[in-house]
């Protein structure tokens, strides 16, 4: 990234990343339905906060689980993140005393790893859920068109972005099924690998039976069937999910197709093994693939014996998203130190810009102490020709330009230099650089 | 002889295993590509290998163990990069190539280091018997680890216990129709193999030897894979049970390849 791109900050010399925010581990669902923020709404509060001087680059994270103010500011992050909070709460018509204790506020390296964590959905409600990258994603593309990021937050959001996704390829985090249905599904693509061309029958249109239709759906199922006591919940439940719907009294024959049945409702022993068998025998033997949802049970135990029948029930669902659950936490290690490699690069960035808007803060020094001294000189000078002080004008500046040159170089080329040089403050002290800001 | 190419191809093999697998862990769709290259480039090192043992020995390669053995890999990694390809399906590399790196690991060690004597030239009726039988041979292999792998996933569905390993295998239905295609494959140049090695005797002897064990062992294993087939598509056999016959059929080509070899023919000695 050139010096002259980076915003004001960054050529002082500073790069200030401020977080405030409230998730579902901060404030109750009451207060974070309050504080979302609608895309639009989202880029005036950012318009907000830039238009104010508090922020030169601000963004807006609002999911249903976390609502995030992320900003580059120019001054000391305490008092922008007050304002950021005040700003939040005034947004949304809040008392700040109603945010009192539900907000978090990050800096610096911390933000940087609070939105590596988020993207990687190590913050999420549900660990290593998928969703909240797309999210991310979304609302940087959207600020991005906007205008309200800059250098910095663009960067960061690229990385958190950069990430995730290797998060979720390189580690287990978002891999195995973390809920009853979508594990039923995962399971039924063991036995049937691709799902399309296959047929299930879903009995019973609540929820849960719902939830199962939409990983069926997302997974690319050939045909959908839905029965149901209430043919009018099936109807509805089918047309929502663009599949067909059958009526109770034809049960048997709507199973007759079936690869996958999915059962959920309120019947006990509705499916019996002699009906299975006899559908079984009608699919001419193919594998079928049954998930018994329902409490009590509503599939016949004993169906669990047939040839080429695979039954799974609520519980044996349970015991492997439990086991999911475990193993997906034990891949955050993993996760956090792709993390901590991500933010390692990025601060190397931060430096590399940081060092970079240096060595020009030490030109403009040099400069000033050649003009300086060429003041201080101007009695003996006067008695060279013109073309001659002309020439040490020149020549001046050459040897400043080059002074400064290589070490600007190898601070664009180099990373390792850039770390060497993380504690770039004591440079700056050494330089006397900060004087000159104040 | 210089077996460079032979080191090189277990060399890539091994490197096609490691991106096998993973590619299995991580799903990576270009790990998984890098992976298929790898086990294409193993079997171009490989080709170049037997080519070079072929030109050292004046004879085709396989006329004594270690080429025969050579070649059973080649063509097992052939068969193998041919289905992954037809079904678009990677996730059984990870369990096929570590046989083929074992496999030929073996062979390189077993390589004679002097070359053996010249055999009699038998022309290209008798190449494409033996080539084709061995092509048999790899593909019975190929759906017998395929049926193996079949009968695992099978135990851990129907014991309701997935582990965690469990999300990595391939479907069961992927593992059914790679392991038909593959006694698709074994059949059809078996029964190539095994026409050509007709008539090649024919023209040599005048007539054929049909009581000869290993003929009948392998007319039995064609019947034998012409039965999984049949009964593979069946309502009461499809999935486990058409698994363990393929599985067992694969052992009766165990038996071929060695008891009757080394024990019951006089002239089959290495096929």
């Amino acid at each position: 990234m050139p010096t002259d791109l980076v915003s004001a900050n960054l050529a002082m010399g500073r790069v200030q990343i401020a977080l405030i925010g409230c998730n579902h581990r901060t404030a109750p669902l009451e207060l974070r339905e309050r504080i979302v923020f609608t895309p639009e709404q989202a880029m005036r509060a950012s318009d907000e906060l830039r238009l104010s001087g508090t922020l030169e680059e601000a963004l807006v994270l609002s999911t249903c689980n976390r609502s995030e103010l992320y900003g580059v500011s120019p001054i000391s992050n305490n008092d922008v993140q007050s304002v950021m909070e005040r700003l939040l709460a005034d947004f949304h018509g809040l008392a700040p005393a109603e945010l009192d204790g539900r907000v978090y506020r990050e800096n610096n390296t911390e933000a940087v790893r609070h939105l590596f964590r988020v993207a990687s959905g190590l913050d999420s409600m549900l660990l290593g859920e998928a969703e909240i990258l797309g999210q991310v994603r979304e609302a940087y593309g959207r600020a991005l068109e906007h205008g309200s990021t800059g250098p910095v937050l663009n960067r960061l959001f690229q990385s958190a972005l950069e990430v995730g996704k290797r998060v979720r390829t390189e580690t287990e985090v978002g891999t195995r099924p973390m809920s009853v249905a979508w594990a039923g599904v995962k399971l039924a693509e063991q036995v049937f690998g691709d799902l399309e061309g296959h047929e299930a029958v879903i009995i019973g249109a609540g929820s849960v039976a719902e939830k199962v239709v939409e990983h069926l759906r997302d997974r690319g199922i050939g045909r959908l069937v839905v029965v149901n006591r209430s043919r009018e919940r099936a109807e509805d439940l089918a047309r929502r999910m663009g599949g067909e719907s059958a009526d109770w009294a034809t049960l048997e024959t709507a199973l007759a197709p079936a690869d996958i049945i999915v059962t959920s409702v309120n019947a006990e022993g509705a499916i019996t093994k002699a009906m299975l068998e006899r559908v079984h025998e009608a699919h001419g033997g193919r594998a079928l693939f049954v998930v018994d949802l329902g409490v009590p049970r509503n599939v016949e135990p004993a169906a669990a014996s047939l040839y080429n029948l695979y039954l799974y029930n609520i519980d044996d669902l349970g015991e492997i998203v439990e086991q999911n659950r475990k193993a997906r936490e034990a891949e955050v290690p993993r996760a956090e130190s792709l993390i901590t490699e991500h933010i390692s690069k990025f601060e190397a960035w931060c430096s590399s810009v940081e060092a970079i808007s240096m060595t020009g803060k030490l030109r403009d020094r040099l400069l000033k102490e050649r003009t300086a001294l060429l003041d201080e000189r101007a009695e003996e000078l006067s008695s060279l020709p013109a073309e001659e002080r002309e020439r040490i004008l020149a020549l001046t500046a050459e040897l400043i330009e080059r002074v400064v040159q290589t070490p600007n170089e190898r601070l664009r080329r180099t990373r390792e230099l850039r770390q060497r040089l993380a504690g770039i403050e004591a440079l700056r002290d050494l330089f006397g650089l900060d004087s000159e800001d104040k | 002889m210089n077996n460079a190419w032979g080191y090189a191809s277990i060399a890539i093999y091994a490197a096609s295993f490691f991106c096998y697998a993973r590619f299995l862990y991580t799903n990576d769709r270009r790990i998984g590509r890098v992976a298929t290259m790898c086990l294409a480039l193993g079997i171009i090192l490989q080709y170049a290998a037997l080519l070079e043992r072929s030109r050292w020995i004046h004879s085709v390669p396989y006329d004594d163990l270690y080429g025969s053995m050579s070649l059973f890999a080649w063509l097992l990694g052939v068969t193998y990069l041919g289905l992954e390809v037809f079904h678009r399906q990677r996730s059984v590399g990870a369990f096929v190539t570590p046989i083929l790196l074992v496999w030929i690991s073996l062979v390189t060690l077993l390589a004679p280091r002097s070359a053996p004597a010249p055999p009699p030239a038998r022309g290209p009726l008798f190449a494409l018997h033996v080539t084709l039988n061995t092509l048999a041979y790899a593909a019975f292999a190929l759906s017998f680890a395929l049926s193996l792998i079949y009968l695992i996933q099978n135990r851990v569905l129907r014991a309701r216990r997935p582990g965690l390993v469990f999300w990595r295998f391939p479907a069961l239905d992927v593992l059914e129709r790679m392991s038909r295609s593959s006694v698709w494959v074994g059949l059809a140049s078996l029964a190539l193999g095994v026409s050509f090695g007709f008539v090649w005797e024919h023209r040599l002897i005048g007539r054929y030897s049909a009581a000869d064990p290993k003929v009948i062992v392998t007319l039995a294993i064609f019947g034998a894979y012409a039965i999984y087939l049949w009964l593979a598509s069946s309502a009461n056999w499809r999935g486990a049970r058409a698994a363990y016959i393929c599985a067992f059929n694969f052992v009766v080509v165990l038996f071929s390849y060695t008891v009757v070899n080394f024990y019951l023919t006089g002239f089959h000695r290495f096929m």
